[in-house]
């Protein structure tokens, strides 16, 4: 039961991860965007990581997605065509980034031997909770000094560029 | 009779979901995402695929560490999400303030720095 959630999860994840890529309107590929998010949530649940997928569907699904749905209804901006011909430089870097994926793909497939299964015992809230405040403690303290930092940017990125100015 | 189910057997996928298989997905996802960054030309969709990119890892992440039994990759993960979240914060607003500036968000027409 676990493998075809896995299985279905997996495809529906890579299938909206494609759709972001290949849609031509912003709002589309949000949408698509949210569908990735959520199934690669799926998938932490699945890797008994209960208490990440909520997190990352908080985070990514409640606030991300939102903020970018946000954006491209208020800069009311066109996807652009995808289907445009690309520059040889890019087209290059593309195939180079392509032949170098399938060889470590198949490089993973051929030799990689790692262990199949994934150990049962998942760590609950409690050790979670234990190791951030202990072991990562510093960490955690930088972390919030980082969000305060980026709200003042966004604060002061945000603010009229016109107000200063006019002044000049 | 006795060929359905051997058919079956042949036609289903491997069984067990293991370590490799997450990560195929997350190499998956993270291509996919590049691409995106590669060939697409609005700032916000190269944006979303940087995301892609970004998830791609945490799940790889989450995957290594539920296989050894540890719980610092989940930690690493959770500060992921963190960053990723004042990441996307910031990056919007300069976006926001680029698109006040040249009135597009199309790669080729923002060439403020060219030269």
């Amino acid at each position: 039961m676990a493998d075809f959630l896995f299985y279905l999860f997996a495809f529906l994840t890579v299938l909206a991860a494609m759709g972001v890529v290949v849609n031509r309107n912003a709002v589309n590929a949000a949408m698509c965007l949210l569908l990735s998010f959520a199934g690669v949530a799926a998938l932490f649940t699945l890797l008994d990581s209960g208490l990440l997928a909520f997190v990352f569907l908080l985070v990514y699904a409640g606030a991300v997605v939102v903020l970018f749905l946000f954006v491209v209804m208020l800069l009311d901006v066109q996807g652009g065509d995808p289907r445009k011909p690309y520059q040889p430089i890019t087209a290059a870097a593309a195939g180079v980034a392509l032949a170098l994926l399938v060889t470590g793909l198949l490089s993973l497939a051929e030799r990689g031997r790692l262990p199949g299964s994934v150990p049962a015992a998942a760590p609950g809230f409690k050790e979670f909770a234990a190791r951030l405040f202990t072991t990562y403690l510093l960490p955690v303290e930088v972390t919030g000094f980082l969000l305060l930092i980026s709200m003042l940017g966004v604060v002061v990125l945000s603010k009229r560029l016109g107000t200063r100015g006019a002044v000049k | 009779m006795s060929a359905l189910p051997s058919l079956l057997a042949v036609a289903s996928l491997p069984a067990e979901a293991g370590l490799n298989h997450y990560l195929l997905v997350s190499a998956l996802l993270f291509a996919i995402g590049f691409f995106g960054v590669l060939l697409r030309k609005n700032t916000l969709v190269i944006y979303m695929c940087l995301e892609l990119m970004l998830n791609a890892s945490a799940l790889a992440a989450v995957a290594f560490s539920r296989h050894n039994g540890t719980i610092d990759g989940l930690v690493l993960v959770f500060f992921i999400i963190t960053v990723a979240a004042a990441e996307v914060a910031v990056g919007l607003a300069i976006i926001v303030a680029l698109f006040r500036l040249r009135h597009t968000v199309q790669v080729e027409e923002l060439t403020l720095l060219k030269n």
